[in-house]
């Protein structure tokens, strides 16, 4: 009995080498292993084995049975592994098939660009202050030292609204400047003796008679700051607009301050940026300057700070206004001024 | 403004200071020089502040040249044939200048005629085109004769417009000169900011450039040589009204001869931006121009004539009613109550500091000339150009404030020039009002001054020193210098404004890039933050997380635009339009009152771009204020969905088109996002949006906004493509106040949830949202969670019915929730719900 129970073994083994697939190897199973399988049949021969010789012949057919089971893991583990290496090598994708495509919101782009504006200004601890776009002669000029018939109101063509009176006409603010008295005179009612410090700026749309062209529309945002205190300096302005520029466009880049003129600063300036497109030695966005006109500034008049409720005697200050749209285009190269408001699809996609 | 260098060095020494450097230097002090017109010199390349034009001349092929003999042309009238020494040889040169003509015949000219020669291969004008077109002389034939060269015009040389004739050259230099020696120049072109009007003259622009220079001014030129008889007795003056005229000045000079100014004269008011009259009129210009007070030259016999034989009474008054006046300029003039006119007894003359009236000027007969200087109320002349819709020199000056002291100084030069000029003699002394002087500033500053607002050190010899420069007297006593204005500016406040005028000239001189830039070492302001401004942030993250596009468009709009959001024959709203007393353009004549119109034009334009559209808009609305006149401005948002669900795919997907409960998606995803809580949904009655498909979205009682389907008519009103937009109108006011700044997280739950899936048959009228607020209010706290996964209609439950299919999360906090637990809660929903609302669970 011990010898064919050895050649079951040995035969099963060499047919279990034969499977070639799970079907086949579980017919094999059943024919080793299962119920009318020649090693089961031969545990109902054990009994009518001698005393001596059955817990031999038991514990060799237990070993086979034993052996047989995991030749039928073993087994099954390869096939399984040829299985996987069989499909890893057929299942092959076209990858330059276009993937799915996902709605991707974006915001407008000079969202963008006065988000970072206010972001850098925030860091220099410049909270945004906010006010309407519909204001008074009085905020929008008067207050701002600029007189009635004085010239520099030339400067700035102005929309009126209806419902002013003759002396205090309605117009859409041309600058939000006009914010700087509303925001000056609220922090100093808070303590009219000692008003307290002031860093803002103030972003919002404003609004200009002109044509609209490429280069001019009748509506655009700006960004207006404003820093009060008792020992602000014109330095102070140029070191803080120089930060900001290096911030906005590039840790490098040069900034130069030019004597201007705007009513409610003394001294004014403009600030230019060397050109980042030709790097300075002149190009048609520079219009072969070399350098970018970015904004304007300068120290806050003294009748500007007494009219927001400040003591020029005690505190001094510096305002500067830059255009979103302006910068946008610079730093996209954007031709057409007219795309922002537009919204063409084909415009906003690239602005991610 | 104009600005000859060549006229500018007649103040100021200029030499081995370049074009360019002078340009830069004037535009980084505030003058800014917006172009550079080279006349002949070399234009440099590479990059400048200004802008660059006009002709350089090559030195060796435009050179001065000698005319000898103008000879006839063999076979054409209109020619002529002129014998040329350029300095080497000579040649025959042929031209057609009718000024030349008169030379014709004459034989060897002694003296030789100068001109302008431009060689073969030189590049010039085309003097025959309109506008500055470059050409450059090629060898040719005219009527059989070869040229090969020219004798140029102004225009020819870029000088100025002038082609009728060559130019004739008042010069010693010998042929063969370059021109460029002789005649070469550039004009500057200066924007003259309010703040500098004193420099809109030669001198002005000098006394600049001197001071930024650090070179000598030389003074003012205002010698004249009076040897006539004296003025007295002549005229009078009569000033009814010195805060609007408060100086008038008259000098005469007799005996003049009216004729063409000197070439020189000529050629420099050309360049300046003037046409050349004649020696009487130029001679005012130019006095204008060099020191910035307008002039005025009256025919005295005129004068005369009109005082029936009198000396003239010369007055300034206001105009009376409907009084007129026709100007130079041959208009009839309606005049206001605050127009200043001067007069004679016979009448008005001119209107004061603007134009002169026709009758009393020069003209190619006058023998004697009375010329008016005067100071005038810059505002009050404002109010008159823009009244008279007007604008002259003399208009541009007086309106930007010209010193009374200046008067003076202008009639003196004008007298100079004119005798210079014009021959004659100048009466001695002047007739002088001087009512109303005005009181110079007088500032204190001092060091501690430059230091508060600029940042930087100066010593009191420097600010004596800088101020100086620019004409201020300055008195030093310690640290303080007593600094007083010169008379030739008006822009110099006093107390604290003087100072901050006076150190914007400091700064400006010292030079802005000598101010070391510094970070703010000041007190920081108190922290206030925004928080309309954070949460509309948060809004645009959430909605461009929501996949959707911001736009922002114009507030101005029209009525005619936005009625399009509503069905036609909508009842229009009681609130007016907040309207422009000046629209610019007839599509932009209001401000808007409906940020959905704005946002629809925006998917309009965008229909046939893309098909499937998602687009946000956050901007005010202006409605009409009941607290006073300026309207009310309302925060609103503004959203549009339209076309497949998905973007199309080569594996398909669901391009079914987006419709109401996308739209209330994006709206509850939203105000979930910002954690506004116990939101309720209604239907709505709003006129843009289909009635059937449309709702209103509540917090508690308060309505926050409407969206759904656009109602068919309005997307019938707009070219919106195929696909329905859905679109949603939020009031972010509200809303603002609903965001919390914080609120209670819960913890996640330590216990197995059981799920259990239930569903109801009601009849169609009743809505989801009772059956879901019942489920919810009868499982409390237990019940932690329910979705709602299937509607279905159909035979099986019966018409007029649906089912709801649910599934319903219990959770405990504390403990492993039973079987018994949860058959318990099932049963009391079961029964609620039939008792409520006759639901049936389905088996
Ligand atoms: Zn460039």
């Amino acid at each position: 009995m011990l010898a064919e129970l050895d050649n079951i073994h040995q035969e099963a083994l060499a047919a279990a080498k034969q499977v070639a697939d799970q079907a086949a190897l579980d017919e094999w199973r059943s024919r080793y292993l299962g119920r009318n399988a020649l090693l089961t049949q031969s545990v109902k021969q054990l009994g009518s084995l001698s005393a001596e010789e059955r817990p031999a012949a038991g514990q060799k057919i237990n070993q086979v049975k034993q052996a047989l089971e995991a030749a039928y893991e073993e087994r099954k583990a390869a096939l399984q592994a040829d299985q996987l290496q069989r499909s890893l090598e057929t299942e092959r994708l076209d990858v330059t098939l276009p993937g799915r495509k996902l709605p991707l919101g974006r915001l407008h782009p000079i969202s963008q660009t006065l988000r970072r504006i206010n972001v850098i200004f925030a860091e220099m601890g410049f909270q945004v202050y906010r006010s309407r776009d519909v204001e008074t002669d009085e905020y929008n000029f008067l207050l701002l030292n600029f007189p009635p018939n004085h010239p520099a109101r030339e400067m700035q063509d102005s929309f009126y609204v209806e419902g002013g009176s003759a002396d205090n006409p309605l117009l859409l603010r041309t600058h939000t400047s006009a914010g700087q008295i509303h925001a000056m005179r609220e922090f100093a009612a808070e303590a009219p003796d000692n008003p307290p410090p002031v860093r803002i700026v103030l972003p919002g749309m404003c609004y200009r008679y002109e044509q609209v062209s490429a280069r001019s529309e009748v509506q655009f945002t700006q960004v207006e700051g404003l820093a009060v205190g008792a020992d602000i300096t014109f330095g102070d302005l140029k070191g803080t607009l120089t930060d900001f520029a290096r911030r906005f466009f590039d840790a490098d880049v040069r900034t130069r301050f030019r004597a201007s003129h705007f009513p409610f600063t003394e001294p004014s300036a403009e600030m230019d940026v060397e050109c980042f497109v030709c790097g300075g030695g002149g190009c048609s966005v520079c219009k072969h300057s070399g350098w970018l006109e970015i904004l304007g500034s300068g120290m806050v008049h003294p009748n500007v700070l007494r009219n927001g409720g400040y003591d020029p005697e005690r505190y001094t200050g510096f305002a500067f206004g830059m255009g979103p749209e302006r910068l946008t285009m610079l730093r996209y190269r954007i031709e057409d001024i007219r795309n922002f408001w537009r919204n063409d699809l084909r415009f906003l996609e690239q602005f991610s | 403004m104009k600005v000859p260098i060549s006229w500018l060095k007649d103040f100021v020494d200029l030499d081995g200071v370049s074009i360019e450097h002078l340009a830069h230097t004037l535009t980084m002090a505030g003058l800014e020089v917006e172009e550079i017109r080279y006349i002949g010199l070399p234009i440099p390349s590479g990059q400048q502040l200004s802008k660059l034009s006009g002709l350089a001349w090559d030195r060796e092929k435009i050179v001065v040249a000698d005319i000898r003999e103008v000879g006839p042309h063999p076979d054409a009238d209109r020619l002529v044939l002129c014998r040329l020494y350029d300095g080497e040889k000579e040649h025959s040169v042929l031209t057609g200048a009718p000024n030349l003509f008169e030379y014709k015949g004459q034989g060897e000219l002694k003296p030789p005629i100068k001109v302008a020669y431009a060689k073969e291969g030189a590049e010039i004008y085309d003097g025959h085109q309109a506008g500055s077109h470059k050409t450059t002389l090629k060898r040719t034939k005219i009527r059989g004769v070869e040229s090969y060269s020219m004798v140029c015009s102004e225009k020819e040389l870029g000088i100025s417009e002038e082609h009728e004739g060559v130019l004739f050259l008042e010069t010693d230099a010998a042929a063969g000169t370059p021109l460029a020696d002789v005649l070469g120049d550039a004009v500057f072109d200066i924007a003259i900011t309010p703040n500098i009007a004193r420099n809109a003259n030669i001198y002005g622009v000098a006394r600049e450039a001197s001071a930024l220079l650090g070179r000598p001014l030389k003074p003012m030129p205002l010698e004249v040589q009076a040897d006539g008889p004296k003025i007295e007795g002549a005229a009078r003056i009569e000033i009814s009204e010195p805060e609007l005229n408060p100086r008038f000045v008259l000098g005469m000079i007799r005996d003049i001869e009216i004729k063409p100014s000197p070439e020189w004269v000529r050629r420099r008011l050309t360049l300046a931006g003037m046409r050349p009259i004649n020696n009487v009129v130029d001679a005012t210009n130019y006095a204008m121009l060099e020191l910035g007070e307008p002039l005025h030259a009256f025919d005295y016999d005129v004068l005369v004539q009109r005082a029936k034989g009198k000396p003239p009474v010369i007055s300034t008054r206001r105009a009376k009613k409907k009084e007129t006046l026709t100007t130079l300029d041959g208009v009839e003039r309606q005049l206001d109550d605050f127009t200043v006119l001067v007069c004679d007894s016979a009448g008005s003359l001119s209107l004061g500091g603007v134009m002169g009236g026709l009758e009393s000027e020069v003209t190619a007969s006058t023998r004697n000339v009375l010329l008016e200087g005067a100071a005038w109320n810059f505002i009050n002349i404002r109010k008159t150009l823009n009244a008279q819709r007007l604008a002259s020199e003399a208009g541009y000056r007086f309106s930007r404030g010209v010193h009374p002291a200046m008067a003076e100084r202008g009639v003196n030069r004008g007298l100079e020039l004119m005798r210079q000029w014009a021959s004659g003699s100048v009466a001695q002394g002047l007739v002088d009002e001087y009512p109303l002087p005005p009181q110079p500033s007088v500032v204190e500053i001092g060091p501690g001054d430059a230091l508060r607002w600029l940042g930087v050190e100066l010593s009191t010899e420097q600010l004596s020193d800088i101020l100086g420069r620019l004409g201020f007297e300055v008195k030093a006593k310690g640290d303080a210098l007593t600094v007083t204005t010169p008379d030739h500016r008006l822009d110099i406040g006093e107390g604290v404004i003087g100072k901050a005028d006076l150190m914007e000239e400091v700064a400006r001189i010292y030079g802005y890039e000598n101010i070391p830039a510094t970070r703010l070492g000041d007190d920081l302001p108190p922290q206030r933050g925004n928080r309309t401004l954070e949460i509309e942030e948060r809004i645009r993250d959430l909605l461009a997380r929501l996949g959707l596009q911001e736009v922002m468009t114009y507030r101005l709009t029209s009525p005619e635009q936005e009625t399009r959001r509503l069905p036609v024959g909508t009842p229009p709203d009681d609130k007016p339009y907040t309207q422009l007393s000046n629209p610019i353009s007839q599509e932009r004549t209001v401000l808007r009152k409906s940020l959905l119109a704005s946002v629809l034009e925006i998917v309009e334009r965008n229909a046939n771009i893309r098909e499937r559209l998602g687009f946000f808009e956050i901007g005010p609305v202006f409605h009409a204020s009941e607290a006073g006149p300026l309207p009310d401005e309302l925060q609103r948002l503004v959203l549009a969905l339209r076309g497949p669900r998905q973007p199309g795919h080569w594996q398909g997907g669901d391009v079914g088109a987006l419709d109401f409960y996308d739209v209330k998606g994006v709206v509850t995803a939203l105000l979930s996002g910002l954690g506004v809580d116990g939101l309720a949904f209604e239907p709505a009655q709003h006129p843009a949006f289909h009635p059937g498909k449309s709702a209103r979205v509540l917090a508690g009682e308060q309505q926050l906004g409407v969206f759904g389907e656009l109602h068919p008519q309005v997307q019938a009103q707009y070219d919106l493509g195929g696909h329905p937009v859905q679109a949603a109108a939020l009031n972010l006011d509200a809303i603002y106040s609903l965001v919390l700044a914080r609120f209670d997280s819960r913890g996640v739950p330590a216990y197995p949830p059981v799920l259990e899936d239930m569903a109801f048959v009601v009849d169609e009228t009743v809505a989801a949202g009772q059956i879901e607020a019942l489920i919810r209010q009868t499982g409390g706290k237990m019940l932690s969670d329910l979705q709602l996964f299937d509607v279905y209609r159909g035979e099986q439950i019966g018409a007029g019915k649906k089912s709801l299919a649910y599934q319903l999360t219990y959770q405990d906090a504390e403990r492993t929730l039973t079987d018994e637990d949860v058959s318990k809660m099932r049963h009391r929903i079961v029964k609620r719900l039939e008792q409520e609302l006759g639901a049936k669970l389905r088996a």
